[in-house]
């Protein structure tokens, strides 16, 4: 019977296909195109007002897929950050005794986690960044960061070797992790207080400051300033990619803190009793105990909302950041027709990266779940 | 902080004898000014809120002119309301000509009407009720909104628009991805090898890319696969992409409760001689269905929110009418007055429907301790 039902399934599939592909060729046929990838050779001609790797209008569109991919990964990483330190303030404050703080936390995540993605985006560009002051009148902290209607000014790190300065960042945070790590090991193992904070720090700033000094490497830091109608120098954060960031962090803070709060009731009462039984203080209770138990709980779902992120910052298009959808999936399409190819390609980014995390988050699962003995 | 607050080291009763003011006074010392930190953090908080509140309430109440027949009629600093109102119609029918604007009425009317049998727990008959939302409603909707027979004229889709069309995304999106959600995750779990990993790569599928794509993939790749000369209205292309897109994420809710069900209940249906699909529809489903009643609702609510992303397929829903609204030559600048509504209407929608989801569980477990 089932056998049957999958047979007549196979049959049905291939009729669909064969029906779908001969259209195919009809209509591609019929608009005098061909199906392939040699169109990513070709000249865009458009230009791209942000972009991380260099860009010009005389570049092809291979370079616009990846001006597209590290547009989005750029605004995806920055807004996970900052939606994980808001969230999780904003879960720990759903907990807080204070009812004052429990309430505004609660009173914030039912405001925004109900409002659409897209709205929020919208808000922040139209209307919250538009009320800033214009770059002659910005807001300044300090002479370093100024905020302004035409997008947020950071000082910037220039360098005659960028790349080695990235790479050296790069290994030096991969050693102080494993540093950190291997530390804390050893006085779990052995049971001695050991400070794994210091030295990982140590090796997080002298790598990086070593690699430079011995290699003779220049490096100045440029600073924002005002010049004319707008600002020069520093790294200027286009308002689309500053309103981005803004609402994607406020609107994913809001599920984070209910997964924190949540992964955190997950702990049953009587963990926190036994440990205050043992003579554990506060911060012990909550470092050895609560904590660990609760990471478990929390990192499959965290990890959801942070492929929610990188799905979401697709609605970039709407207001015209130039991430993958909007550069290449819109504007790309628009030029060359090449519709099948182009769609094909963007979902494959977004699968393949979500495929991966979701790989992790099996990996994850598998690692730690609890041994019974 | 947490735990020295929820700790009490004043016994119950005395709590419970002692009179109102002094009630209230310790709840404060306990909940509020626990400690010198606890105060200045409410003080903080207090003040926060405040400040929000006395950025927005001004603007929405005290300063506001409420009636204008341009923007150029409202007073700086408040909100300008007569745009809302000159606009209303359009946000609420979009395009949709005014003398035949009794048909839209009629679909609103028909949708409170089905949504209350639906949901009101003591009017009997759920499953006629289902079948008015997943049948008639939607052909009745199509015929009336669409027009062309008994000497109804023709309506184009292309100038439904505004809550109108919001309603009839969301509502079609809900009705027909929780049954092509729950058929997916049946088939996830089937045991015939090529269902199941169709059903593994379509849910999958759906769940790794974004819904933006999706629509894109719906309005400028699916013609190439269609007989030359179709021309799919936008509007069907956009509530398939929801239904399915979201039917994923339903199969993944669903799975959820079936997962935890005990193997039991399948085995007892075998006894009692109950095929697959008897089994599953009587038994097995309802269950799980009841056990995943917040996750349902959760990707209604995110159904609901996403029908906003219609905007990139040139589709006219609430906010994307708001925003061509602003665009009036007459109302310029009104996009905060607009963002407004919209957000209030998505607002009151989402809470609503949470607020019934907690409601239906506690339904649930009362009747389970019953």
């Amino acid at each position: 019977m089932g056998w049957v039902f999958q047979a007549l399934l196979v049959v049905a599939l291939a009729w669909v296909a064969h029906v779908a592909i001969g259209n195919l060729y009809d209509n591609l046929a019929a608009r005098g195109l061909k199906l392939g990838f040699d169109f990513l050779w070709q000249e865009a001609g458009f230009e791209i007002a942000f972009h991380l790797v260099p860009y010009t209008s005389s570049d092809n569109y291979w370079r616009v897929f990846l001006v597209g991919i590290t547009n989005t990964l750029l605004v995806t990483a920055v807004a996970i950050v900052f939606s994980t330190i808001l969230g999780f303030t904003i879960g720990i404050a759903q907990l807080s005794g204070n009812w004052a703080v429990s309430r505004a936390a609660r009173i914030y995540v039912e405001i925004v986690r109900n409002l659409p993605q897209l709205l929020h985006i919208l808000i922040w560009y139209n209307v919250a960044l538009r009320a800033l002051p214009a770059p002659r009148v910005a807001i300044g902290v300090g002479d370093m960061v100024y905020l302004s209607n035409r997008g947020v000014f950071l000082p910037a790190l220039t360098s005659d070797r960028p790349g080695l300065l990235v790479i050296a960042i790069l290994i030096a945070v991969i050693a102080a992790l494993a540093l950190f790590r291997s530390l804390t090991s050893y006085a779990e193992r052995t049971g001695r207080a050991v400070n794994a904070w210091l030295p990982s720090l140590a090796v997080l700033v002298l790598l990086p400051v070593l690699a430079v000094a011995l290699t003779g490497t220049q490096v100045s830091v440029s600073l924002p300033q005002l010049k004319g109608f707008n600002f020069i120098g520093g790294w200027a954060l286009v308002p689309e990619l500053t309103a981005l960031v803004f609402a994607m962090a406020i609107y994913n803070a809001a599920f984070i803190g209910e997964l924190v709060r949540a992964s955190i009731e997950a702990v049953s009462k009587g963990q926190r009793e036994a440990a205050a039984a043992l003579g554990f203080g506060w911060w012990w209770t909550l470092r050895f105990i609560v904590i660990p138990q609760a990471v478990r709980v929390l990192l499959p779902p965290l990890s959801n909302q942070y492929l929610n992120i990188l799905k979401g910052s697709s609605l970039a298009v709407a207001i015209g950041y130039p991430d993958l959808v909007g550069v290449f999936t819109g504007i790309s399409i628009n030029q060359t027709g090449r519709a099948i190819e182009i769609v094909g390609m963007t979902m494959a980014v977004y699968l393949a990266i979500s495929l991966l995390i979701g790989a992790l988050i099996n990996l994850f699962n598998h690692m730690t779940r609890i041994v019974e003995r | 902080m947490t735990e020295a607050a929820l700790i009490s080291d004043t016994p119950r009763r005395a709590t419970a004898m002692a009179s109102a003011p002094a009630r209230i006074a310790l709840w404060l010392r306990r909940r509020i000014f626990a400690s010198w930190r606890d105060a200045l953090l409410s003080l903080v908080v207090v003040l926060i809120l405040g400040a929000i509140a006395w950025t927005i309430l001004p603007w929405a109440l005290f300063k506001a002119t409420w009636s204008a027949a341009s923007r150029a009629d409202c007073a700086p600093g408040g909100a300008c309301w007569g745009f809302v109102a000159a606009k209303a119609s359009q946000f609420i029918y979009g395009f949709y000509p005014p003398l035949e604007r009794w048909r839209p009425d009629t679909v609103f009317a028909l949708l409170i009407a089905g949504l209350t049998w639906l949901m009101v727990p003591r009017i009997p008959g759920k499953g006629y009720a289902g079948l008015f939302m997943m049948v008639v409603l939607p052909v009745v909707t199509f015929v009336l909104l669409h027009g062309g027979v008994a000497g109804l004229p023709v309506v184009p889709s292309d100038k439904w628009g505004g809550l109108l069309l919001t309603l009839i995304l969301a509502v079609s999106g809900i009705s027909f991805s929780l049954p092509f959600g729950a058929l997916f995750a049946l088939g996830r779990r089937s045991r015939m090898p090529l269902v199941r990993w169709l059903c593994i790569g379509f849910i999958e599928f759906c769940r790794g890319v974004p819904f933006i794509t999706v629509l894109f993939m719906a309005i400028v790749m699916l013609p190439f696969f269609l007989p030359s000369g179709m021309k799919p209205d936008p509007l069907a292309l956009a509530v398939a992409g929801i239904i399915f897109y979201e039917a994923a994420y339903m199969a993944e809710v669903v799975r959820g409760g079936l997962q935890a069900l005990p193997k039991g209940q399948y085995e007892a249906a075998m006894a009692i001689g109950f095929g697959y699909w008897r089994t599953m529809l009587y038994i097995i489903l309802p269950q799980a269905i009841r056990k995943v009643v917040p996750g349902i609702v959760n990707t209604t609510i995110s159904l609901l929110k996403n029908t906003t992303l219609v905007m990139v397929v040139g589709l006219f829903d609430l906010l994307n009418i708001v925003s061509a609204g602003v665009a009036d030559p007459l109302w310029v600048g009104s996009q905060a007055e607009g963002y407004f509504v919209v957000g209030l209407v998505f607002w009151l929608m989402s809470f609503g429907l949470s607020c019934y989801s907690r409601a239906i569980e506690g339904g649930f477990a009362r009747a389970d301790r019953a």
